[in-house]
Protein backbone atom coordinates (compact mmCIF):
# COMPACT_ATOMS: atom_id res chain seq x y z
CA UNK A 1 0.00 0.00 0.00
CA UNK A 2 1.40 3.03 -0.74
CA UNK A 3 1.22 6.16 1.41
CA UNK A 4 -0.22 9.72 0.70
CA UNK A 5 0.63 13.01 2.05
CA UNK A 6 -1.03 16.42 1.76
CA UNK A 7 -1.66 19.38 3.07
CA UNK A 8 1.16 21.31 4.27
CA UNK A 9 2.87 22.64 7.74
CA UNK A 10 1.95 26.53 7.14
CA UNK A 11 -0.15 28.22 10.32
CA UNK A 12 -3.55 27.41 9.99
CA UNK A 13 -3.10 24.26 8.00
CA UNK A 14 -2.79 20.74 8.53
CA UNK A 15 -0.78 17.76 7.03
CA UNK A 16 -2.34 14.38 6.50
CA UNK A 17 -0.64 11.69 5.84
CA UNK A 18 -2.40 8.28 5.42
CA UNK A 19 -0.82 4.89 5.52
CA UNK A 20 -1.94 0.85 5.70
CA UNK A 21 -3.33 -0.17 9.18
CA UNK A 22 -5.25 -3.20 10.09
CA UNK A 23 -7.64 -0.95 12.24
CA UNK A 24 -8.11 2.84 12.54
CA UNK A 25 -5.38 5.01 14.28
CA UNK A 26 -5.55 8.49 14.62
CA UNK A 27 -2.00 10.10 15.66
CA UNK A 28 -2.86 14.13 16.06
CA UNK A 29 0.13 16.30 16.88
CA UNK A 30 -1.22 19.48 16.89
CA UNK A 31 -0.24 23.31 17.82
CA UNK A 32 -3.67 23.61 19.71
CA UNK A 33 -3.45 20.09 21.43
CA UNK A 34 -4.71 21.15 25.00
CA UNK A 35 -7.40 23.07 23.46
CA UNK A 36 -9.19 21.53 21.11
CA UNK A 37 -7.44 17.53 20.58
CA UNK A 38 -11.34 16.48 20.72
CA UNK A 39 -13.13 17.96 18.32
CA UNK A 40 -10.28 17.71 15.48
CA UNK A 41 -10.44 13.98 16.30
CA UNK A 42 -13.61 14.07 15.47
CA UNK A 43 -13.85 16.07 12.83
CA UNK A 44 -11.07 13.04 10.98
CA UNK A 45 -13.53 10.22 12.20
CA UNK A 46 -16.42 12.07 10.78
CA UNK A 47 -14.75 12.31 7.37
CA UNK A 48 -13.25 8.85 7.22
CA UNK A 49 -16.73 7.29 8.01
CA UNK A 50 -18.40 9.28 5.41
CA UNK A 51 -16.30 8.29 2.61
CA UNK A 52 -16.16 4.54 4.08
CA UNK A 53 -12.99 3.97 4.92
CA UNK A 54 -12.09 2.27 7.69
CA UNK A 55 -8.41 0.53 7.97
CA UNK A 56 -6.21 3.01 7.73
CA UNK A 57 -3.76 4.95 9.87
CA UNK A 58 -3.87 8.66 9.94
CA UNK A 59 -1.21 11.11 11.03
CA UNK A 60 -2.50 14.54 11.78
CA UNK A 61 0.39 17.15 12.24
CA UNK A 62 -2.01 20.54 12.80
CA UNK A 63 -0.85 24.11 12.56
CA UNK A 64 -4.15 25.43 14.07
CA UNK A 65 -6.24 24.72 10.85
CA UNK A 66 -9.99 25.16 11.58
CA UNK A 67 -12.53 22.27 11.56
CA UNK A 68 -13.61 22.76 7.31
CA UNK A 69 -9.69 22.90 6.25
CA UNK A 70 -9.10 19.50 7.75
CA UNK A 71 -12.08 17.92 6.29
CA UNK A 72 -10.94 19.17 3.05
CA UNK A 73 -7.23 18.16 4.05
CA UNK A 74 -8.81 14.52 5.18
CA UNK A 75 -11.37 14.23 1.80
CA UNK A 76 -8.43 14.83 -0.71
CA UNK A 77 -6.04 12.05 1.20
CA UNK A 78 -8.90 9.38 1.39
CA UNK A 79 -9.30 10.56 -2.62
CA UNK A 80 -5.52 10.37 -3.79
CA UNK A 81 -4.89 7.64 -1.25
CA UNK A 82 -7.63 5.31 -3.12
CA UNK A 83 -6.46 6.26 -6.13
CA UNK A 84 -3.09 5.64 -5.89
CA UNK A 85 -4.18 2.15 -3.83
CA UNK A 86 -7.14 1.41 -6.48
CA UNK A 87 -5.09 -1.76 -7.75
CA UNK A 88 -4.43 -3.31 -4.44
CA UNK A 89 -8.28 -2.63 -3.25
CA UNK B 1 38.08 64.99 32.00
CA UNK B 2 36.81 61.26 32.74
CA UNK B 3 38.64 58.52 33.04
CA UNK B 4 38.23 56.46 30.16
CA UNK B 5 38.83 52.47 30.58
CA UNK B 6 39.62 50.11 27.95
CA UNK B 7 38.43 46.87 29.97
CA UNK B 8 35.45 46.15 31.98
CA UNK B 9 37.81 44.03 34.42
CA UNK B 10 38.83 47.78 36.09
CA UNK B 11 35.50 49.43 35.61
CA UNK B 12 34.26 46.28 37.96
CA UNK B 13 37.12 46.74 40.46
CA UNK B 14 36.64 50.50 40.06
CA UNK B 15 32.72 50.32 40.86
CA UNK B 16 32.98 47.30 43.16
CA UNK B 17 30.76 44.86 41.47
CA UNK B 18 29.45 41.48 43.80
CA UNK B 19 27.36 39.23 44.50
CA UNK B 20 24.07 40.73 45.33
CA UNK B 21 24.63 43.66 43.25
CA UNK B 22 21.69 45.48 41.17
CA UNK B 23 22.41 46.64 37.58
CA UNK B 24 20.57 48.11 35.15
CA UNK B 25 20.60 48.53 31.33
CA UNK B 26 18.35 49.69 28.32
CA UNK B 27 17.09 48.43 25.23
CA UNK B 28 17.98 50.67 22.22
CA UNK B 29 20.15 48.62 20.72
CA UNK B 30 17.27 45.77 21.07
CA UNK B 31 18.66 42.18 19.42
CA UNK B 32 21.96 44.01 18.61
CA UNK B 33 22.86 45.04 21.75
CA UNK B 34 26.89 43.84 22.67
CA UNK B 35 26.63 45.54 26.12
CA UNK B 36 24.37 43.48 28.04
CA UNK B 37 26.23 40.22 26.79
CA UNK B 38 29.96 41.86 27.72
CA UNK B 39 28.83 42.99 31.32
CA UNK B 40 27.19 39.51 31.79
CA UNK B 41 30.39 37.90 30.67
CA UNK B 42 32.43 39.52 33.60
CA UNK B 43 29.65 38.43 36.31
CA UNK B 44 30.07 34.82 35.13
CA UNK B 45 34.28 35.20 35.17
CA UNK B 46 33.65 36.63 38.54
CA UNK B 47 30.87 34.29 39.73
CA UNK B 48 28.90 36.68 41.19
CA UNK B 49 25.42 35.49 42.70
CA UNK B 50 22.14 37.00 43.85
CA UNK B 51 22.26 39.37 41.21
CA UNK B 52 19.01 41.69 40.87
CA UNK B 53 19.14 43.11 37.17
CA UNK B 54 17.14 46.02 35.40
CA UNK B 55 17.04 45.62 31.94
CA UNK B 56 14.42 47.73 30.71
CA UNK B 57 13.63 45.20 27.70
CA UNK B 58 15.13 41.77 26.97
CA UNK B 59 15.55 40.10 23.44
CA UNK B 60 17.14 36.96 21.80
CA UNK B 61 20.05 38.25 21.37
CA UNK B 62 20.80 38.58 25.16
CA UNK B 63 22.23 35.15 25.42
CA UNK B 64 24.30 36.26 28.42
CA UNK B 65 21.42 36.49 30.66
CA UNK B 66 20.08 33.43 30.01
CA UNK B 67 23.69 31.54 30.52
CA UNK B 68 23.44 33.69 34.03
CA UNK B 69 20.00 32.00 34.71
CA UNK B 70 20.77 28.91 34.13
CA UNK B 71 23.86 29.39 36.48
CA UNK B 72 20.96 30.64 39.27
CA UNK B 73 22.94 33.76 39.43
CA UNK B 74 20.10 35.83 38.65
CA UNK B 75 17.63 36.48 42.46
CA UNK B 76 15.45 39.31 41.01
CA UNK B 77 14.67 40.49 37.14
CA UNK B 78 12.36 43.60 36.58
CA UNK B 79 11.79 44.33 33.11
CA UNK B 80 9.42 45.67 30.86
CA UNK B 81 9.24 42.82 28.14
CA UNK B 82 10.88 39.70 27.25
CA UNK B 83 11.35 37.97 24.15
CA UNK B 84 13.43 34.66 23.08
CA UNK B 85 15.16 31.89 25.00
CA UNK B 86 14.64 34.17 28.46
CA UNK B 87 11.28 34.21 28.10
CA UNK B 88 11.24 29.93 27.50
CA UNK B 89 13.46 29.96 30.23
CA UNK B 90 11.42 31.87 33.09
CA UNK B 91 8.33 29.85 31.86
CA UNK B 92 10.19 26.38 32.48
CA UNK B 93 11.82 27.39 35.84
CA UNK B 94 11.01 30.15 37.23
CA UNK B 95 13.38 32.87 39.45
CA UNK B 96 14.64 32.23 42.91
CA UNK B 97 13.61 35.84 43.91
CA UNK B 98 10.90 37.87 41.43
CA UNK B 99 10.25 38.27 38.11
CA UNK B 100 8.32 41.77 37.90
CA UNK B 101 7.35 42.69 35.11
CA UNK B 102 6.40 46.83 34.78
CA UNK B 103 5.43 49.19 32.02
CA UNK B 104 8.21 52.09 30.38
CA UNK B 105 6.43 55.00 32.78
CA UNK B 106 6.12 51.94 35.82
CA UNK B 107 9.87 51.84 35.28
CA UNK B 108 10.87 55.47 34.99
CA UNK B 109 8.77 56.57 38.08
CA UNK B 110 9.82 53.44 40.24
CA UNK B 111 13.39 54.71 39.48
CA UNK B 112 13.23 57.85 40.43
CA UNK B 113 11.07 56.91 43.69
CA UNK B 114 14.30 54.37 44.86
CA UNK B 115 11.74 51.64 44.75
CA UNK B 116 14.18 50.18 42.11
CA UNK B 117 17.45 50.80 43.76
CA UNK B 118 19.90 50.42 41.00
CA UNK B 119 23.83 50.22 41.97
CA UNK B 120 25.39 50.65 38.79
CA UNK B 121 23.41 51.56 35.48
CA UNK B 122 25.36 50.34 31.95
CA UNK B 123 24.64 52.82 29.10
CA UNK B 124 24.81 51.56 25.96
CA UNK B 125 26.18 54.85 24.76
CA UNK B 126 26.36 55.22 20.46
CA UNK B 127 28.69 58.73 21.29
CA UNK B 128 30.62 60.11 23.99
CA UNK B 129 32.86 62.86 24.26
CA UNK B 130 35.35 63.39 26.79
CA UNK B 131 33.46 64.93 29.29
CA UNK B 132 31.26 61.87 29.44
CA UNK B 133 28.06 63.63 27.59
CA UNK B 134 26.54 60.69 25.75
CA UNK B 135 24.21 61.10 22.66
CA UNK B 136 22.49 58.25 20.25
CA UNK B 137 22.25 59.97 17.31
CA UNK B 138 26.28 59.65 16.55
CA UNK B 139 28.51 56.53 16.39
CA UNK B 140 29.08 53.09 14.88
CA UNK B 141 25.43 51.83 16.57
CA UNK B 142 23.84 55.41 16.36
CA UNK B 143 20.35 54.01 17.47
CA UNK B 144 18.67 57.54 18.36
CA UNK B 145 16.43 58.30 21.28
CA UNK B 146 18.22 56.71 24.82
CA UNK B 147 14.77 57.56 26.10
CA UNK B 148 14.29 54.43 28.31
CA UNK B 149 18.47 54.86 29.78
CA UNK B 150 17.79 58.79 30.73
CA UNK B 151 16.15 57.82 34.63
CA UNK B 152 19.00 55.04 35.08
CA UNK B 153 21.37 57.37 34.22
CA UNK B 154 19.69 60.23 36.38
CA UNK B 155 18.98 57.85 39.36
CA UNK B 156 21.46 54.60 39.92
CA UNK B 157 24.75 55.18 41.97
CA UNK B 158 27.00 54.60 39.73
CA UNK B 159 26.61 54.78 36.08
CA UNK B 160 29.33 53.92 33.53
CA UNK B 161 28.45 54.37 29.79
CA UNK B 162 30.16 51.86 27.05
CA UNK B 163 30.96 53.03 24.08
CA UNK B 164 32.93 52.07 20.73
CA UNK B 165 33.15 55.68 20.00
CA UNK B 166 34.88 59.04 21.67
CA UNK B 167 33.74 62.44 19.95
CA UNK B 168 35.72 65.95 20.91
CA UNK B 169 32.59 67.65 21.73
CA UNK B 170 28.91 66.48 21.88
CA UNK B 171 26.27 69.54 21.62
CA UNK B 172 22.89 68.83 23.22
CA UNK B 173 23.86 65.39 24.77
CA UNK B 174 20.70 63.14 25.86
CA UNK B 175 22.65 62.24 28.69
CA UNK B 176 24.58 65.08 30.37
CA UNK B 177 28.13 64.07 31.40
CA UNK B 178 27.63 64.69 35.11
CA UNK B 179 25.77 61.81 35.65
CA UNK B 180 28.09 59.94 34.19
CA UNK B 181 30.94 58.00 36.29
CA UNK B 182 33.00 55.82 34.08
CA UNK B 183 33.56 55.24 30.12
CA UNK B 184 34.79 52.31 28.91
CA UNK B 185 35.85 52.11 25.68
CA UNK B 186 34.84 48.46 23.82
CA UNK B 187 35.34 47.58 19.96
CA UNK B 188 31.50 47.22 19.17
CA UNK B 189 28.63 47.57 21.48
CA UNK B 190 25.72 46.51 19.19
CA UNK B 191 25.23 45.00 15.50
CA UNK B 192 23.90 47.09 13.49
CA UNK B 193 21.13 44.68 11.78
CA UNK B 194 20.08 43.45 15.07
CA UNK B 195 19.11 47.19 16.20
CA UNK B 196 17.19 47.48 13.56
CA UNK B 197 15.38 44.67 14.18
CA UNK B 198 12.22 46.47 15.24
CA UNK B 199 11.89 47.52 11.59
CA UNK B 200 8.50 46.49 10.54
CA UNK B 201 6.01 47.60 7.84
CA UNK B 202 2.38 47.90 7.48
CA UNK B 203 0.44 44.81 6.95
CA UNK B 204 -0.32 43.09 3.70
CA UNK B 205 -1.87 40.39 5.20
CA UNK B 206 -5.94 40.42 4.14
CA UNK B 207 -6.97 39.85 7.37
CA UNK B 208 -4.85 42.79 8.88
CA UNK B 209 -5.60 45.25 6.28
CA UNK B 210 -9.21 45.04 6.69
CA UNK B 211 -8.42 45.32 10.61
CA UNK B 212 -6.95 48.43 10.09
CA UNK B 213 -9.12 50.02 7.77
CA UNK B 214 -12.46 48.99 10.35
CA UNK B 215 -9.94 50.98 12.61
CA UNK B 216 -9.61 53.97 10.56
CA UNK B 217 -12.93 54.27 9.56
CA UNK B 218 -14.03 53.83 13.84
CA UNK B 219 -11.19 56.76 14.68
CA UNK B 220 -12.73 59.01 11.65
CA UNK B 221 -16.70 58.15 13.08
CA UNK B 222 -15.57 58.84 16.75
CA UNK B 223 -14.58 62.11 15.50
CA UNK B 224 -10.95 61.85 16.64
CA UNK B 225 -9.27 63.98 13.63
CA UNK B 226 -8.99 67.16 13.86
CA UNK B 227 -6.05 70.06 13.51
CA UNK B 228 -3.94 69.82 16.62
CA UNK B 229 -5.33 65.75 17.50
CA UNK B 230 -2.17 63.34 18.92
CA UNK B 231 -2.16 59.67 18.23
CA UNK B 232 0.57 56.93 18.63
CA UNK B 233 0.91 53.71 17.05
CA UNK B 234 3.89 51.95 17.49
CA UNK B 235 5.33 49.38 15.06
CA UNK B 236 3.18 46.08 14.99
CA UNK B 237 1.89 45.75 11.61
CA UNK B 238 -1.42 46.49 11.21
CA UNK B 239 -0.81 49.66 13.63
CA UNK B 240 1.58 50.67 10.57
CA UNK B 241 -1.28 50.31 8.33
CA UNK B 242 -3.64 52.60 10.44
CA UNK B 243 -0.93 54.73 10.24
CA UNK B 244 -1.02 54.67 6.76
CA UNK B 245 -4.61 55.38 6.47
CA UNK B 246 -4.55 58.24 9.02
CA UNK B 247 -1.49 59.36 7.04
CA UNK B 248 -3.57 59.78 3.73
CA UNK B 249 -6.47 61.58 5.70
CA UNK B 250 -4.41 64.22 7.43
CA UNK B 251 -3.05 65.04 3.60
CA UNK B 252 -6.22 65.10 1.63
CA UNK B 253 -8.59 66.71 5.03
CA UNK B 254 -5.37 69.31 4.97
CA UNK B 255 -5.53 68.00 8.85
CA UNK B 256 -2.56 68.38 10.99
CA UNK B 257 -1.58 66.73 14.12
CA UNK B 258 0.25 68.44 17.26
CA UNK B 259 2.34 65.28 17.82
CA UNK B 260 2.84 61.57 17.58
CA UNK B 261 4.67 59.61 20.23
CA UNK B 262 6.73 56.56 21.25
CA UNK B 263 8.10 54.31 19.38
CA UNK B 264 9.19 55.98 15.76
CA UNK B 265 9.07 54.77 12.38
CA UNK B 266 10.05 56.32 8.91
CA UNK B 267 6.28 56.02 8.64
CA UNK B 268 5.89 58.81 11.51
CA UNK B 269 9.17 61.03 10.23
CA UNK B 270 7.38 60.87 6.61
CA UNK B 271 4.45 62.64 8.19
CA UNK B 272 6.83 64.85 10.20
CA UNK B 273 8.91 66.08 7.02
CA UNK B 274 5.44 66.49 4.76
CA UNK B 275 4.07 69.00 7.86
CA UNK B 276 1.22 66.68 8.91
CA UNK B 277 2.12 66.74 12.04
CA UNK B 278 3.92 69.23 14.03
CA UNK B 279 5.99 67.30 16.28
CA UNK B 280 7.18 63.54 16.89
CA UNK B 281 8.21 62.76 21.24
CA UNK B 282 10.76 59.82 20.53
CA UNK B 283 11.48 57.24 23.29
CA UNK B 284 12.63 54.43 20.52
CA UNK B 285 14.00 54.67 17.01
CA UNK B 286 12.98 51.73 14.69
CA UNK B 287 14.85 52.38 11.58
CA UNK B 288 17.59 54.32 9.98
CA UNK B 289 15.09 57.52 8.96
CA UNK B 290 14.11 57.72 12.47
CA UNK B 291 17.67 57.89 13.91
CA UNK B 292 18.66 60.51 10.67
CA UNK B 293 15.58 62.79 11.29
CA UNK B 294 16.23 62.99 14.79
CA UNK B 295 19.50 64.04 14.62
CA UNK B 296 18.70 66.76 11.79
CA UNK B 297 15.57 67.88 12.65
CA UNK B 298 14.44 69.85 16.06
CA UNK B 299 10.93 68.84 15.63
CA UNK B 300 11.62 65.44 16.27
CA UNK B 301 12.68 65.63 19.90
CA UNK B 302 13.75 62.93 21.82
CA UNK B 303 12.54 62.36 25.19
CA UNK B 304 13.12 60.42 28.72
CA UNK B 305 10.59 57.40 29.59
CA UNK B 306 9.44 59.81 32.44
CA UNK B 307 8.67 62.37 30.16
CA UNK B 308 7.07 60.04 27.77
CA UNK B 309 4.89 58.21 30.35
CA UNK B 310 5.65 58.44 34.34
CA UNK B 311 2.16 58.36 35.78
CA UNK B 312 3.95 61.09 39.00
CA UNK B 313 5.57 63.51 36.05
CA UNK B 314 2.68 66.29 35.44
CA UNK B 315 4.50 67.06 32.09
CA UNK B 316 4.30 63.66 30.53
CA UNK B 317 3.64 63.48 26.82
CA UNK B 318 1.15 61.14 26.78
CA UNK B 319 -1.15 62.90 28.99
CA UNK B 320 -2.44 64.78 26.27
CA UNK B 321 -2.94 61.68 23.65
CA UNK B 322 -6.05 61.45 21.66
CA UNK B 323 -5.65 57.93 20.10
CA UNK B 324 -3.25 55.20 20.84
CA UNK B 325 -3.64 51.76 18.93
CA UNK B 326 -2.38 48.60 20.75
CA UNK B 327 -1.99 45.25 20.05
CA UNK B 328 -3.27 42.05 22.07
CA UNK B 329 -2.46 38.85 22.68
CA UNK B 330 -5.57 37.84 24.29
CA UNK B 331 -8.53 40.14 25.51
CA UNK B 332 -11.34 38.72 27.81
CA UNK B 333 -15.06 39.63 28.54
CA UNK B 334 -14.22 42.62 30.52
CA UNK B 335 -11.80 44.26 27.99
CA UNK B 336 -8.65 42.61 30.07
CA UNK B 337 -5.66 42.45 27.61
CA UNK B 338 -2.93 40.48 27.61
CA UNK B 339 0.52 41.10 26.28
CA UNK B 340 2.73 39.32 28.73
CA UNK B 341 2.04 35.73 28.03
CA UNK B 342 -0.26 33.84 25.05
CA UNK B 343 -3.54 31.61 26.22
CA UNK B 344 -0.60 28.90 26.91
CA UNK B 345 1.22 30.99 29.67
CA UNK B 346 4.01 31.31 27.10
CA UNK B 347 5.59 34.75 27.93
CA UNK B 348 5.52 36.35 24.52
CA UNK B 349 6.44 40.41 25.50
CA UNK B 350 5.16 42.33 27.95
CA UNK B 351 3.62 46.34 28.51
CA UNK B 352 6.27 48.34 27.22
CA UNK B 353 4.37 51.58 27.38
CA UNK B 354 0.72 49.51 26.97
CA UNK B 355 -0.48 49.99 30.20
CA UNK B 356 0.65 53.34 30.26
CA UNK B 357 -0.64 54.73 26.75
CA UNK B 358 -4.05 52.91 27.29
CA UNK B 359 -4.49 54.49 30.69
CA UNK B 360 -3.59 58.15 29.55
CA UNK B 361 -4.96 58.18 25.97
CA UNK B 362 -8.66 59.67 25.50
CA UNK B 363 -9.08 56.86 23.22
CA UNK B 364 -7.46 53.40 23.37
CA UNK B 365 -7.77 50.86 20.71
CA UNK B 366 -6.65 47.47 20.30
CA UNK B 367 -6.35 46.02 17.12
CA UNK B 368 -6.15 42.19 16.45
CA UNK B 369 -7.63 39.23 14.81
CA UNK B 370 -10.18 37.37 15.96
CA UNK B 371 -8.40 34.17 15.68
CA UNK B 372 -4.84 33.32 15.15
CA UNK B 373 -4.77 29.81 13.68
CA UNK B 374 -7.29 28.29 15.46
CA UNK B 375 -6.85 30.14 18.62
CA UNK B 376 -9.90 32.67 20.04
CA UNK B 377 -8.31 36.27 20.76
CA UNK B 378 -11.28 36.64 23.32
CA UNK B 379 -11.55 34.39 26.30
CA UNK B 380 -13.97 34.42 29.61
CA UNK B 381 -10.47 35.35 31.42
CA UNK B 382 -7.09 36.62 30.30
CA UNK B 383 -4.27 34.24 30.82
CA UNK B 384 -2.10 36.82 32.22
CA UNK B 385 -3.75 41.34 32.70
CA UNK B 386 -0.84 43.24 31.17
CA UNK B 387 -3.38 46.77 30.79
CA UNK B 388 -6.58 46.54 32.54
CA UNK B 389 -9.84 46.91 30.86
CA UNK B 390 -11.24 50.28 32.61
CA UNK B 391 -8.38 51.74 30.35
CA UNK B 392 -9.31 50.20 27.06
CA UNK B 393 -12.64 51.39 24.83
CA UNK B 394 -12.50 49.58 21.49
CA UNK B 395 -11.69 46.25 20.05
CA UNK B 396 -11.62 46.27 16.50
CA UNK B 397 -11.16 42.63 14.38
CA UNK B 398 -11.76 41.85 11.06
CA UNK B 399 -15.12 40.56 12.13
CA UNK B 400 -16.53 42.92 13.97
CA UNK B 401 -15.58 45.91 16.52
CA UNK B 402 -16.64 45.63 20.34
CA UNK B 403 -16.48 48.79 22.72
CA UNK B 404 -16.47 48.82 25.94
CA UNK B 405 -19.97 49.84 28.10
CA UNK B 406 -18.14 52.11 30.09
CA UNK B 407 -17.70 54.12 26.73
CA UNK B 408 -21.67 54.65 25.97
CA UNK B 409 -20.65 58.37 24.43
CA UNK B 410 -18.60 55.85 21.69
CA UNK B 411 -20.95 53.47 21.32
CA UNK B 412 -23.79 56.09 20.61
CA UNK B 413 -21.74 58.16 18.45
CA UNK B 414 -20.93 55.06 16.30
CA UNK B 415 -24.71 53.87 15.46
CA UNK B 416 -25.54 57.67 15.31
CA UNK B 417 -23.22 57.18 12.19
CA UNK B 418 -23.96 53.99 11.06
CA UNK B 419 -20.75 52.07 12.37
CA UNK B 420 -22.26 48.62 14.09
CA UNK B 421 -20.61 47.78 17.08
CA UNK B 422 -21.16 44.36 18.36
CA UNK B 423 -21.00 43.51 22.28
CA UNK B 424 -17.72 41.54 23.23
CA UNK B 425 -19.43 38.37 24.11
CA UNK B 426 -20.85 38.25 20.86
CA UNK B 427 -17.42 38.51 19.24
CA UNK B 428 -16.32 35.86 21.38
CA UNK B 429 -19.08 33.85 19.91
CA UNK B 430 -18.39 34.62 15.98
CA UNK B 431 -14.68 33.35 16.59
CA UNK B 432 -16.21 30.26 18.81
CA UNK B 433 -18.31 29.43 14.98
CA UNK B 434 -15.14 28.93 13.48
CA UNK B 435 -12.79 27.52 16.52
CA UNK B 436 -15.52 25.93 18.74
CA UNK B 437 -14.71 26.71 22.36
CA UNK B 438 -11.36 25.88 23.48
CA UNK B 439 -11.18 23.18 26.47
CA UNK B 440 -10.05 24.86 29.25
CA UNK B 441 -6.25 23.63 30.62
CA UNK B 442 -4.68 25.57 32.86
CA UNK B 443 -0.98 26.04 32.59
CA UNK B 444 -0.29 27.38 36.23
CA UNK B 445 2.83 25.88 38.38
CA UNK B 446 4.63 27.90 40.98
CA UNK B 447 4.00 31.65 41.04
CA UNK B 448 7.51 33.72 40.58
CA UNK B 449 6.49 36.86 38.87
CA UNK B 450 4.02 39.81 39.08
CA UNK B 451 2.73 42.55 36.90
CA UNK B 452 2.82 45.82 37.71
CA UNK B 453 0.67 48.44 36.90
CA UNK B 454 2.76 51.84 36.48
CA UNK B 455 2.33 52.78 39.51
CA UNK B 456 3.59 49.64 41.01
CA UNK B 457 0.05 48.14 42.36
CA UNK B 458 0.50 44.39 41.75
CA UNK B 459 -1.77 43.50 38.43
CA UNK B 460 -1.65 39.88 37.87
CA UNK B 461 0.82 37.39 38.83
CA UNK B 462 3.00 35.12 36.84
CA UNK B 463 2.94 31.34 36.90
CA UNK B 464 5.82 28.21 35.80
CA UNK B 465 4.12 26.67 33.07
CA UNK B 466 3.85 23.25 35.57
Amino acid sequence: MTAIVVGTLESSDCMITLSASDTLKIDLESIVYDAFHAQITQVIKKTLQKEGLHNVRVLCQDKGALDYTIEARMKTAIAKYREANEDES
Amino acid sequence: MKTVYRNLDDVFAAANIESGASLSFHHHLRDGDAVFNAVAEMLLKRKTEHLSLFPSSVFPCHTGLLQLLEKGAVHNLTTNYISGSVARHLGMHGLSGTLTMQSHGGRARALIAKESKVDVAFIAAPAVDREGNVTGTLGKAACGSLGYGVEDAIHADRVVALTDTVLERIEAPQIPGKHIDEIVVVERIGAASGIMSGTTHPTEDPVGVKIARSAYTLIRTLGLIEDGFSFQTGAGGISLAVNAHMHRHLREHHVKAAFISGGITRYHVKMLEEGLVDRLYDVQCFDTDAIRSLRENERHIAISASDYANPDNPKRVIKDLGVVILGAAEVDLEFNVNVTTDSYNNIIGGSGGHSDTAEDAAVTIIVAPLLRGRTPLITNKVTTVTTPGKDVDCLVTERGIAINARRRDLIDRCRRNGVDVMTIQELMETAHAFSGVPKKKVYKGRAYGVVHDRRGEPLDRLYTKR
